[in-house]
């Protein structure tokens, strides 16, 4: 089963919630760090660290002798990220999303495959389970095409090892937001977990999130967290739109203090362990259910 | 004399020059020596979530202008501007296309050398809209 711990708003305890169901899942499972912007999963899993390596894509880089200035790549691309300008062909790889549509278009096989580097994945183990993690190179402004490479990355160790265990259940720790980035995290998990606080920041940025996942066709579920700050409209959307309420974090100093200090928040106090150890219960209950076939692969 | 693209609110040397170059409602290509003029409209570039600027230097460079005189050009509508050998006079704004082009023959628009407007930093992150310093 594959479970993304998703928010609209930032902010709201995405880590908090992952760390938390990662320390008291109890079966193999891999966390992984699909926030490549600003990855802080690791910060609290502290992971050993058994490999790494750079992610790039595929550019187009272009030999001007050869180019008949027909620009169908030119028309081709929706980015801009390669322009006949005039009589000169053009590139500008930031703006590249590495289709390759115009290395297949090009009649004169002028543009041949260059490379941009856009991360670093890395991997390792935290006690029994697994761990795996993206970080966006500075200055890349895109990080939908690293994210596409953590996933495929994420599939292999999914399916390694004994068959008996696999696949692994798997906890992605998203970035937060609504738009691409936030959409690629989640896309392809078996299970949301919105996780909100009840304030008017927190109830907003959750329906505008329930609302741009919803199209995919994935059951969601919420984690409220700072239970007890602000008022009670979330508690009254969820209940008019259908989403269970999976879990409440209190609204606590000392849970504060924890995080400060980068502890597991499962691992803060005996009162925290249970509220975790019931929400993965009922995550695991969810797996059960009849669903999309093939969805866990 | 070369022709000379001005971005413009409306297809009028009376109109307004648009500060912005590459979300511009559209470019005057004026002959200075007839002040005869065609209008292309920009509106592909100003739909564009991104790229605007390249598409706006896209649109000048196919229309065989070499000189443009606008307001603010980004980074990458400067390089693509350059590299098709269009010279660039900017900082206008608050003028029309008739006083742009005058200012221009009289010597009194400086050409630029460098973009006068940062990069929107890529995707949704907001960063760096405002001007670059343009004194110089």
């Amino acid at each position: 089963m594959k479970i993304a711990i998703a928010s609209g708003k930032g902010g709201t305890g995405k880590t908090t919630v992952a760390s938390s169901l990662v320390s008291v899942w109890g079966a193999p499972l891999i966390a992984v760090d699909l926030d490549v912007e600003e990855p802080n999963l690791h910060l609290f899993l502290n992971p050993e660290y058994t490999g790494a390596r750079t992610a790039d894509m595929e550019i187009p880089k272009v030999d001007s002798a050869l180019c008949s200035r027909c620009g169908k790549c030119s028309d081709l691309c929706q980015f801009k990220a390669i322009s006949l300008m005039g009589e000169i062909l053009m590139t500008f790889p930031e703006m590249c999303h590495g289709c390759g549509g115009c290395l297949a278009i090009c009649p004169e096989k002028a543009l041949t495959p260059d490379i941009r580097e856009l991360g670093e994945i890395s991997w390792g183990r935290i006690k029994t389970n697994e761990f795996l993690m993206g970080r966006l190179r500075i200055g890349e402004a895109m990080s939908p095409p690293l994210m596409r490479t953590v996933r495929k990355q994420l599939h292999g160790m999914m399916n390694a090892g004994s068959l008996d265990v696999s696949p692994k259940d798997v906890i992605i720790d998203a970035p937060p937001g609504v738009s691409c980035p936030a959409i690629n995290a989640v896309m392809d998990s078996d299970f949301i977990v919105l996780v909100t606080e009840p304030t008017p920041f927190g109830v907003y940025d959750m329906k505008l999130a329930r609302e741009a996942f919803t199209p995919m066709d994935i059951p969601m579920g919420v984690v409220v967290n700072r239970a007890g700050l602000g008022n009670s409209e979330i508690y009254e959307y969820c209940k008019a739109s259908g989403l269970e309420i999976l879990a409440e974090i209190p609204y606590d100093r000392g849970v504060a203090e924890a995080y400060a200090k980068g502890t597991i928040i499962a691992e803060s106090s005996g009162a925290m362990k249970d509220i975790f150890l019931r929400l993965a219960k009922k995550l695991k209950e969810k797996a059960d259910l009849p669903k999309n076939p093939g969805g866990a692969s | 004399m070369k022709k000379i693209a001005v971005t413009c609110e409306s297809p009028s040397l009376d109109a307004q020059v648009d500060p912005r170059f590459g979300r511009a409602a559209g470019f005057l290509i004026v002959n200075p020596e007839t002040m005869e003029f065609e209008f292309i409209d920009n509106g592909s570039s100003q739909v564009m979530a991104q790229g605007a600027g390249i598409q706006a230097a896209e649109n000048v460079a196919r229309s065989g202008a070499k000189v443009l005189l606008t307001g603010y050009v980004g980074p990458k509508a400067f390089q693509g501007l350059r590299g098709a050998g269009i010279e660039i006079g900017q900082n206008l704004e608050n003028i029309t296309v008739r006083q742009a082009i005058e200012k221009y023959k009289a010597g009194g628009v400086d050409m630029a050398t460098e973009p006068n407007r940062m990069g929107h930093g890529g995707m949704g992150g907001g960063r760096g809209q405002g001007r670059m310093g343009n004194g110089r």
